[in-house]
């Protein structure tokens, strides 16, 4: 219990002034803060796999949680019938084309030796793939793109229930790890940094444009949800007496009848949001729990400690027999994963996906500065980390506000550096980020809980 | 007849875009190659300093035009370059002093230094953006064509029109200046050759009696020279966004990758390959090819290799093979 005592404060101040948010400002906006609290958290733990337990940079974390997103579209949307028709064959064509062109170039890796005409035989049956892949699937596209483009124009998804998204969006994320990790983990720190922020851009790009598959910027909306709607709840008998029970003595003060109906109506209409949000509280929650007993008994197993040994000494760790490059691309895989499954909440939580709204910064550096602040290598500090870092992003800029009020009270209200600075408070997180990041750099580089090892 | 509209027009649309828009990269990447090869790590705030600078240049720019102060058919931004490469310096000096300097000294490894500098890329933005807004703002004013289209169409009677911006001339001009300046600086001055010497070993360096103080400060300032002009370039020729220069860190990063990190000239001739491969991969050569074959052989479709909406991924698509094949870059730099 003892040594546990800081975990425990972090922790304890951390729910505090989440509840405070929820007294001061209100339930519904604590409780959002909350639950991308816990996406952020479920983040963090596949970026402290890589960097905290390996050692591994991994600045695509966006690409990751939009592939985890994609599932959550592809796995939930109805398929469009029509646009299966329109152009599905051509699409289905071009994807055996791929496995084909992929097939053909292994094929030609295995049987012949390494050569020039190996390398122009490899680039020959690629170039001629895409042009062929360009051939086959232009028609498809077109015809897929033209079916209602206001509302479909894409070929939709497989209509299952949301929630399995986030295991495939776990499968999505691991694939695109493995390919990444195949092409770039020989590199050393900064180039991986720098390859896998690029290839993440890539994966953008990709889903931005493909219309087909994923409608780009047109963005897809009204996704299905593992919780009920909040229209359907105010109906509901047993939700309005729960909802009356549990404001009975503030009713109770209302005398008159229509008024004390319009108040109930006002609490059912608040209780309906917040109890959606609770529905999405408990789901994250049991992902949350389940990834950190996980992550946990891998930490102190003994795969955990060969991947320190391997983070902490390459060389040494090598020499001992272990398959450094193996284990560094299983667990980027691993932590690739994790950040797919929090890709696909993220999408379940907001029920629409908006490609355009994945930006590095948000989705790739402020991840790491989680990671860095709770602390890198103890999953309770990473979690920590996301709670804290998300919590400070959302209210910098209340915090911001008053700040400026504060220092500028000397001034009148139409001043013009009062008016300028209040109209650029929203900005005020970058700079709470950036320092917040330099200082625990600087004077607690093992951020808030510092990894902790002990032998079981 | 034919060849020659076949030739304007891809002069045009490609040549005189791409020379520009890899001018601006190339100072971008000999910036990150600096740091990188001296200071050694990978400078994450690299688009955010140059967002900086081009920031104090505009407020520069707007003092002058208030004082009624002009180049003529020139921009005001040019006159205010000098000015906002000395506060650019400054900031820097000051970041250095504050953040990177407790780094280089406790020799941490490069990954930390790297992680810092995301530190200062989230204090600059802010500062960016609260002192002058994330809005789009274009602060060019002067000349804005060298050769109108049109004025060039009626001049030589061809089909196609050869339009030359101001900005992109400027562009060039200043490229070429600066880039010679520069690397007479690091082959032929003594301050360059110690610069030189500590970026190829430190420890070698220091023993011949280099200031590692002196060479730290100078590269400071070559830097915020190289960040202000090429950030205001790009300002002059485009707009200034500070989303933007946010992520022109990344086609920048790549160039200076592909021409080989830590190698100056290198990401110099890297930026004009990742900008010449942006932008022959995007065209739609549908035109060319009118007037190239004859009638009987017009192309149908627009005969575009990758849409415009894969800019960005083409460079960094080049970036990741040249990762592959050859990680050192095309031009070697230091193998990381």
């Amino acid at each position: 219990m003892r040594k546990n005592l800081n975990v425990i404060a972090a922790y304890s101040i951390m729910m505090g002034l989440i509840i405070l948010v929820g007294i001061f400002q209100s339930w519904n906006i604590a409780l959002s803060i909350f639950n991308l609290c816990l996406i952020s958290a479920v983040m963090t733990m596949g970026a402290n796999i890589q960097w905290g337990y390996a050692g591994l940079i991994n600045f695509g974390i966006m690409g990751f949680t939009a592939l985890g997103g994609l599932a959550a579209v592809l796995i939930s949307v109805n398929p469009v019938q029509e646009a299966w028709s329109a152009g599905g064959t051509n699409i289905l064509l071009s994807l055996f084309l791929i496995i084909g062109i992929v097939l053909a170039v292994r094929f030609v890796l295995k049987r012949y030796q390494k050569s020039k005409i190996r390398n122009y035989l490899i680039a020959a049956i690629i170039i001629g793939g895409i042009i062929i892949i360009r051939l086959v699937s232009e028609p498809g596209i077109e015809a897929i793109e033209e079916v209602n483009p206001a509302r479909t124009g894409f070929l939709g998804g497989l209509g299952l229930p949301i929630i399995f998204s986030w295991i495939v969006g776990a499968f999505f994320a691991g694939g695109l790890a493995f390919v990444i990790g195949k092409v770039a983990l020989g590199l050393r720190a900064d180039y991986l940094a720098i390859a896998t922020l690029l290839i993440s851009e890539i994966v953008i790009a990709i889903i931005k444009h493909e219309d087909w598959l994923t409608r780009g910027v047109k963005n897809v909306i009204g996704l299905k949800r593992p919780a009920p709607y909040e229209v359907n709840l105010q109906e509901t008998e047993w939700f309005i007496n729960l909802v009356e029970k549990f404001n009975s003595g503030k009713l109770a003060l209302i005398s008159d009848i229509t008024e004390r109906q319009a108040a109930l109506n006002q609490f059912v209409i608040e209780g309906s949001s917040v109890f959606v949000k609770l529905c999405y509280s408990g789901l994250f929650l049991v992902v949350v729990i389940i990834l950190l007993i996980l992550t946990q008994k891998a930490l102190y197993s003994p795969w955990g400690r060969m991947m320190r040994a391997i983070r902490d000494n390459e060389e040494a760790a090598n020499a001992m027999g272990k398959n450094v490059v193996k284990q560094h691309l299983l667990i980027f895989v691993l932590g690739s994963a994790i950040v797919g499954i929090a890709g696909a909440m993220l999408v379940t939580q907001d029920g629409l996906f908006t490609p355009g709204s994945y930006r590095p910064l948000r989705y790739t550096f402020l991840i790491w500065v989680m990671v860095i602040v709770g602390g890198s290598g103890n999953n309770f500090g990473a979690i920590l980390g996301g709670f804290v870092v998300w919590f400070l992003w959302i209210e910098a800029a209340p915090i911001g506000l008053y700040l400026v009020n504060l220092t500028t009270a000397g001034l009148e209200d139409t001043h013009f550096l009062k008016v300028h600075l209040i109209e650029s408070v929203p900005y005020f997180r970058f700079l709470m980020m950036g320092i917040g990041l330099l200082l625990i750099m600087r004077y607690r580089p093992k951020g808030i809980l510092p990894e902790k090892i002990e032998i079981k | 007849m034919d060849f020659l509209n076949a030739l304007i027009l891809l002069l045009n649309y490609i040549f005189v875009p791409a020379l520009a828009y890899g001018s601006q990269l190339a100072i971008g990447a000999i910036f990150v190659t600096l740091i990188y090869g001296i200071l050694r790590f990978a400078n994450f705030a690299t688009g955010d300093m140059m967002s900086f600078g081009t920031m104090v240049a505009i407020l520069f720019t707007w003092y002058f035009q208030s004082l009624g102060l002009s180049l003529g058919f020139l921009p005001t931004a040019l006159l205010a370059i000098p000015f906002a490469i000395l506060f650019m310096g400054l900031y820097m000096l000051t970041i250095d002093k504050f953040v990177f300097k407790y780094y280089r000294l406790n020799k941490s490894p490069p990954v930390q230094l790297a992680m810092v500098s995301i530190g200062v890329m989230f204090v600059t933005q802010a500062v960016v953006r609260i002192i002058i807004g994330p809005s789009d703002r274009r602060f060019f004013d002067g000349e804005k064509f060298l050769i109108r289209a049109n004025e060039f169409k009626e001049m030589t009677g061809l089909n196609e029109g050869l339009a030359i911006k101001s900005t992109q001339v400027i562009t060039i001009v200043v490229t070429i200046i600066l880039v010679s300046t520069l690397f007479w600086f690091l082959n032929k001055t003594k301050t360059g050759k110690s610069m030189r010497a500590y970026s190829d070993n430190e420890d070698l360096a220091l023993l011949s009696g280099i200031d590692p103080k002196k060479i730290v400060m100078i590269t400071w300032m070559i830097a915020a020279i190289l960040a202000t002009i090429g950030g205001v370039l790009y300002g002059l020729d485009k707009s200034f966004k500070p989303f933007t220069y946010f992520n022109n860190m990344l086609p920048i990063f790549a160039a200076a990758i592909v021409g080989g990190i830590g190698n100056p000239f290198g990401a110099f001739l890297g930026g004009y390959v990742i900008a010449f491969s942006e932008i022959l991969l995007t065209y739609a050569y549908k035109k060319f090819f009118m007037y190239v074959l004859p009638e009987s052989m017009e192309p149908d479709g627009l005969i575009q290799l990758l849409s415009t909406d894969y800019k960005f991924a083409v460079s960094f698509s080049i970036l990741v093979i040249v990762l592959l094949y050859r990680p050192s870059g095309i031009f070697k730099g230091k193998i990381l």
